[in-house]
């Protein structure tokens, strides 16, 4: 149910707010000393990465801590630390960290989850030749993205946002030798791109608005009363207040992160980098960072809604959020049901989980979306490590055509797998990821805006249970079609996978209708123990509801592919009943190739026309000008030569002949001097008669 | 004008052509004695008995003398073997004529503005020079004389080192 | 033409003839001649200005001609002098060949 933020103003900053910058910076700079070691140096920069994240790790268990005691006693915790970064006249522009309790959760998971998948590593990476240059690059993404969580401005979390964004592109283009992998990462990069623009255009709009960028600032932060209520009266076009049309922009930004429909043809093929990056980065972390950033702007989304009113009105930005979240979530567990790359089934599975929190986020609020992020980044980091497990112990083989068997090959793996699976499909009662994703299906069945959502969330948790089974099908039972003998994984890969399955199990607890422990601390009120938690009218309809879909996807799955014999080679069940339809789940709805054959198109065109307008137009006008300067400059050397320096020299010429001229008067004879004495007195003589004669 | 006038100037004319027209030296310093003659003479014409009297003893008496030691020390009466007249000689001519023209021409030209012919003779007489000599004229009179030793003293100077040379 | 004039002319007439020895012969006592010439030419222009100019009892005229005569006898002897020395030097008194100040 949607609930108001009434959060107490801030108290001011605890010691371990104050500090709380560590958590991220420690990172950071761990990965510029893994920067400058050599390649050969393994275990230091494996110590460095582990090292400072398990630092942080430690740091934000004080802080969740320190939040925690706080709501306890019922002393809401929102620290806040801000400073001005950049100052112009009168107006500035601040940067600055907070510490509540979605920071405090985030940073737990964040760390947590990154810490096993560090562990994790060592062993998965342990044959790269690129091992020490794989933890600097963890390193950086984990310090980006801890402060993308503890930001308190949005430039200081776009800042990090754009960090994040790089480091992926690094580590999904790990492998950069191989031209599938380059364009992987290019593609990534550009796509989120896209979303980052409309983003950036949010928070040019929200500082020119509101003057600040800061989230919460003592009563004048962006999120807070009077920044919302100035940005609710303005207009701008197609009906929308500022307020609606800010959050849609960071929408764009955050679809473009997680993947939402248009912006999700990345998030696949960003398979190609190490499986461990897709745990971290494309499972846990990073494209949780939308959802993130949804939640932590999550007044202004709502803002103008009417509150408490038994109707459940919406907001236009967040209805956009709902029925993007919801198209996802179905388009993608869609193609999800054709792929044959064991990887690419959890990609698409992470995209439609994606979907699903967005639309939580739409429907029922912070609590119910922030839940599903929670859940679904334990136990999808956990199908990840598994699936790389996996692909390790088939010597490199992605295929799950050219799998089999393997539960009794990789018990371990098998074991931690299946755990994870029914938590993703939403298995009742023990799983996490059914209290989760029931959270979400409650909230969309109280939805007033419209009905639909909830059918379209239902198909997709069909789907889900569906695909999951097949994948599981292939790659575990049935008869090992792979060349080589399979082999489990050694304990540092196994031991991550273990933790990660106790914890999707178990967090399950802290979000059942019987204990809502997570909406309270989230929403800062208490939370009884409420044992009529389940009286809730149509709560237990709901549970049944969902309980019946899982069980029929996965007895529907588990029907055409369970426990069969296949060939490698051969053709799917599905695909042999139904052609068509499966090509085009398969192809993808053929999104990408209608990308490439007209945005990529019509870009690639216009990149053409820029070059000849570089090349011809620009660039012929600067030889033009080089043309003219040179023949200038030949025109001031032959000026200067012939005409100044050739006048010069001639009237020098001059001189000295006239006077060798001169010279010849002087003959040495003195019978010459005598001659031309007398011509001058002829001379003199001439004058003086002729002036007295006048 | 009279003929005596004439006959004088021929001869004083005729002695200064032949003094610069002779090849052989000795004979140009004798027509140049006989151009001081009859310059002595028109000086006399002149009423100008000092002046004649000094002409005679110091130019034919001294000059001239010593033109001819000149000639004789240099052996000037040898015939040069290029030729008597210098190059361009024509060149010199006609400055000179030129030279000549413009005087000519000036005196024809002041002929009205010159005295009429029949003045009386001065009366002058060597007492009178004396005095004046010894009056008026005594400052130059002595510079003369200054000049004249200076000049007596150079020439030996200049013509002495011959017999140092020769040694 | 006034006996002046006649005078003056006969000046003019000697003064042009010493000045054409002086200018083409080549012997350097010929110039010297020549120019003796010259300058009796212009002592016989003073008499003749003194006798016939205004205040011939001044004796204006009379005098600068004997200073003249003393003069041109101190720089004749001097001239000369400076004649032979050269001969002795050049072995010739040729004017044309002593030309080592030419240029």
């Amino acid at each position: 149910m949607q609930e108001a933020m009434s959060f107490t103003p801030q108290v001011a900053a605890s010691p371990i707010a104050q500090w709380l910058w560590l958590i991220p910076a420690v990172p950071i700079v761990a990965a510029g000393f893994a920067a400058l070691l050599k390649q050969p140096r393994r275990k230091l920069a494996a110590f460095l990465a582990i090292g400072s994240m398990s630092f942080s790790l430690l740091l934000s268990l004080i802080a969740f801590g320190h939040v925690l005691v706080g709501w306890a006693h019922h002393a809401a915790v929102r620290e806040t630390v801000n400073f001005t970064w950049i100052q112009m006249g009168a107006t500035h522009v601040d940067l600055g960290w907070v510490l509540d309790p979605l920071s405090a959760i985030m940073l737990v998971m964040v760390t947590f989850v990154g810490l096993l998948i560090f562990i994790y590593s060592v062993g998965y990476m342990a044959h790269d030749e690129n091992f020490t240059r794989f933890f600097c690059f963890l390193s950086l993404f984990a310090g980006a993205m801890l402060g993308v969580v503890i930001a308190n401005s949005l430039l200081l979390l776009f800042m990090c946002w754009e960090l994040v964004g790089l480091t992926s592109y690094l580590l999904i283009g790990f492998w950069y030798q191989k031209p599938s992998a380059a364009a992987a990462a290019k593609k990534a990069f550009l796509t989120t791109r896209v979303g980052d623009v409309f983003f950036l255009l949010g928070i040019v709009w929200l500082f020119a608005q509101t003057g600040t960028l800061l989230f919460y600032n003592a009563g004048a932060g962006s999120m807070e009363h009077g920044a919302l209520a100035a940005l609710l009266s303005q207009h701008a076009a197609f009906g929308l207040t500022a307020a609606g049309a800010i959050g849609l922009l960071i929408f764009a930004g955050a679809a473009g992160k997680s993947g939402q429909l248009p912006l999700h043809v990345w998030l696949p093929d960003a398979m190609e980098g190490p499986t461990p990056v897709s745990a971290l980065i494309h499972a846990a972390t990073m494209v949780a960072a939308g959802v993130y950033l949804i939640a932590r702007v999550y007044p202004l989304m709502q803002a103008g809604m009417p509150l408490g009113a038994s109707g459940m009105a919406s907001t236009p930005a967040l209805t956009v959020v709902t029925w993007v979240g919801a198209s996802t979530a179905v388009f993608a567990a869609l193609i999800a049901v054709a792929q044959n790359d064991i990887k690419r089934i959890l990609a698409y599975s992470t995209v439609s989980q994606l979907g699903y929190m967005m639309a939580g986020l739409g429907m029922g609020g912070v609590a119910v979306g922030m839940f599903h992020l929670i859940t679904h980044a334990f136990f999808k980091a956990l199908l990840f490590m598994g699936a790389g497990s996996v692909i390790h112990g088939c010597h490199d083989e992605q295929d799950i055509r050219k799998m089999g068997g393997l539960k009794s090959d990789m018990p371990l793996t098998f074991f931690t797998y299946t755990i994870g699976m029914l938590a993703l499909c939403g298995f009742p009662l023990f799983f996490s990821g059914f209290w989760s994703k029931d959270g979400i299906l409650e909230a969309a069945q109280h939805w007033s805006v419209a009905k639909a959502p909830f059918y379209m969330l239902v198909f997709g948790a069909l789907l889900t249970a569906f695909y999951m089974t097949r994948q599981v099908a292939y790659v575990f039972f049935g008869t090992w079609r792979g060349h080589k003998p399979a082999h489990e994984s050694p304990a540092v890969m196994t031991m991550p996978l273990a933790i990660l399955a106790f914890f999707a199990m178990a967090l399950g607890l802290i979000g059942t209708p019987l204990w809502p422990w997570f909406r309270s601390f989230l929403d800062d009120h208490a939370a009884p123990f409420d044992l009529h938690g389940f009286g809730e009218p149509g709560l237990l309809v709901l549970m049944g509801t969902s309980t019946v879909v899982v069980i029929g996807g996965l007895m529907l799955s588990w029907w055409i592919y369970g426990d069969r014999e296949f060939k490698a080679d051969q053709p799917d069940m599905l695909e042999m009943a139904a052609p068509w339809p499966w090509r085009l789940l398969q192809n993808k709805f053929y999104v990408d190739e209608f990308y490439a054959a007209t945005f990529i198109a019509f870009y690639g065109w216009w990149a053409r026309v820029a070059d000849w307008l570089d090349r011809r137009v620009w660039g012929g006008a600067v030889t033009g000008v080089a043309f003219a300067v040179r023949g200038w400059a030949h025109l001031n050397r032959f000026l200067d030569m012939n005409v100044v320096d050739g006048s010069f020299d001639k009237g020098c010429d001059e001189l000295a002949s006239s006077g060798g001229l001169l010279a010849r008067i002087q003959t040495g004879r003195v019978q010459t001097y005598l001659r031309i004495l007398a011509l001058a007195v002829i001379a003199l003589a001439a004058i003086l008669i002729w002036s007295s004669r006048a | 004008m009279t003929f005596i006038f004439y006959l004088i100037s021929a001869v004083t004319l005729a002695g200064g052509l032949l003094a610069v027209l002779l090849k052989n030296t000795v004979h140009c310093a004798l027509a140049l004695t006989v151009a001081f003659a009859g310059l002595a003479l028109l000086f006399l014409k002149l009423d100008a008995q000092f002046a004649g009297f000094a002409q005679i003893l110091v130019y034919i008496g001294a000059v001239a003398i010593l033109v001819v030691f000149a000639i004789l020390l240099t052996k000037g009466s040898e015939t040069p073997k290029d030729g008597v007249y210098s190059k361009n000689w024509p060149v010199g001519l006609v400055i000179a004529a030129g030279v000549f023209a413009t005087l000519g021409w000036a005196v024809m030209a002041s002929v009205k503005a010159l005295p009429n012919q029949n003045v009386a003779a001065p009366a002058v007489s060597v007492l009178d020079i004396g005095n004046a000599l010894m009056g008026r004229y005594v400052l130059p009179l002595e510079i003369v004389a200054l000049l004249l030793t200076a000049a007596l003293v150079g020439a030996v100077i200049v013509a002495m080192h011959e017999k140092e040379e020769v040694k | 033409m006034t006996p002046l004039a006649g005078y003056l002319m006969v000046a003019a007439m000697l003064f042009a003839i010493g000045l054409a020895g002086a200018l083409t012969r080549r012997n350097a006592i010929l110039v010297l001649i020549g120019i003796e010439l010259m300058l009796n030419a212009a002592n016989l222009n003073l008499i003749a200005f003194w006798r016939y100019g205004p205040h011939p009892e001044a004796l204006t005229g009379m005098m600068f001609a004997i200073f003249s005569i003393a003069v041109a006898a101190a720089e004749a002897a001097v001239g000369l002098g400076l004649v032979i020395h050269i001969h002795r030097h050049a072995h010739s008194t040729d004017l044309d060949a002593m030309n080592r100040m030419k240029g």
